[in-house]
């Protein structure tokens, strides 16, 4: 128990996807405008990860290890990866149109997170068993979600916030989330 | 010879396998979540006051609601709807607010329209252009605007022949009595406000209670 207590404080604090990994920075930059579409962004992002990484344990270690065929790892978590996507692409679309209005692009780009397969191919590489990979998954989109939120209620302020010229937008975004992550870089060392 | 050929086999039917359950979970998940039309359009035409006025520059409320939709049209274009509308629009699709572009719209308070009815001939052309049946009447009989149903479109006034119908602001009752606005700096000249209050249908007494401030203050009552 105390095991997977610290899988998750590992992946969203010390080792957060976003600000120590510099995963899935697309959407991080992307979908931080407004804090609804960044937290719909991130829960959206952490039902597809949570079920791509369980799915992509299921295929890689049910029928991939027994045909000796690892090195199809990436093709086949990729297949994965974007059939979670469709499905909740569909998902979202039907029950929550303004939020799909609002995600726009950036929903099927999720196929392309690098966070998400990341997720994948670090459970491959770090050897975990079915619950810890749930868990891993499930860590890291809720350290995605929680970045994006503080990220998106940080970029409103600033929106309202007398910035120099030079710095409006992009360049005081990008100046904050380097902040941001040398402010997690202070968990460093808690946890592996 | 026999071991990579095994490999390769089971590579292509495990692939084929996913791909075919994959495919198989979309297609029911395409059945199942079937969007009919688009959902926002519907969502917004709702919170539109269904007029079908046009002032929008749409033909219609459901093109307007449509328009919005797609992010083609600003939230504030519809008149009758007025601010409050304009505020539902921009939460349904999550775009910035903005102020109402027609002044007129923001500042008055609501308006319906008046038939004079000493001077109504019963032609029926403010009943054909009505667009939400508030026009009671029939052809050589005065007709009527029902109040509580006019949306204030401003739509039957241009086609009246003998010019009979004008816009009014509500009479004042218990219900929509608000305290005068304070009225510090006089912006609008004197004989406009004693002109309108003499217009408006007003109960004597309220009209002396709410424009106490205002006629005192102008020479000519």
């Amino acid at each position: 128990m105390q095991e997977y207590v610290l899988i998750l404080i590992s992946t969203v604090l010390v080792n957060n996807f976003v600000l120590v990994k510099f995963l899935g920075l697309c959407p991080f930059m992307g979908v931080s405008k407004k804090t609804d579409a960044a937290l719909g962004m991130g829960l959206a992002t952490t039902f597809v990860l949570t079920l791509s990484s369980v799915l992509s344990y299921i295929i890689y270690s049910y029928l991939l290890q027994p045909f000796g065929l690892e090195y199809l790892q990436t093709i086949a978590f990729i297949l994965a990866i974007a059939a979670v996507v469709g499905f909740t692409e569909m998902a979202i679309h039907k029950t929550s149109p303004a939020l799909y209005q609002v995600l726009g692009i950036y929903l099927p780009l999720i196929t392309t997170n690098c966070a998400v397969l990341g997720v994948a191919l670090l459970n491959v590489t770090e050897n975990n068993n079915f619950l810890e990979s749930a868990f891993f998954g499930f860590g890291a989109a809720v350290g995605f979600t929680l970045v994006m939120v503080l990220f998106a209620s940080l970029r409103e302020r600033i929106d309202a916030s007398d910035v120099p010229t030079p710095f409006k937008g992009a360049p005081i975004a990008l100046i904050t989330a380097g902040l941001m992550s040398m402010a997690f870089m202070g968990f460093g060392g808690m946890v592996h | 010879m026999e071991g990579w050929f095994i490999s390769i086999t089971a590579a292509i039917l495990i692939f084929v396998g996913l791909a075919l359950i994959f495919g198989l979970l979309l297609g029911y998940a395409a059945v199942r979540f079937k969007v009919d039309g688009n959902p926002l359009a519907e969502q917004i035409d709702k919170v539109l006051p269904q007029t079908q006025c046009g002032q929008c520059t749409y033909p219609g409320c459901k093109p307007y609601a449509e328009a919005v939709a797609k992010g083609e049209a600003e939230v504030n274009l519809c008149i009758p709807g007025g601010t409050d509308t304009m505020i539902l629009i921009s939460e349904i699709t999550g775009l910035e607010p903005k102020e109402m572009e027609a002044n007129e719209a923001e500042h008055k308070p609501k308006e319906t329209a008046f038939i004079d009815e000493d001077v109504c001939i019963g032609c029926v052309l403010c009943i054909k252009a009505c667009p939400v049946d508030a026009i009671l009447g029939a052809t050589k009989l005065m007709h009527t605007v029902i109040q509580s149903e006019c949306t204030g479109c401003d739509k039957c006034a241009p086609v009246c022949p003998v010019d009979c119908i004008d816009m009014r602001p509500p009479s004042i009752s218990i219900e929509n009595w608000q305290w005068p606005e304070p009225n510090i700096i006089p912006t609008v000249p004197s004989e406009k406000i004693s002109e309108s209050t003499i217009n408006s249908n007003l109960n004597s007494n309220d009209t002396d209670l709410i424009y106490n401030e205002k006629t005192t203050e102008g020479d000519s009552k």
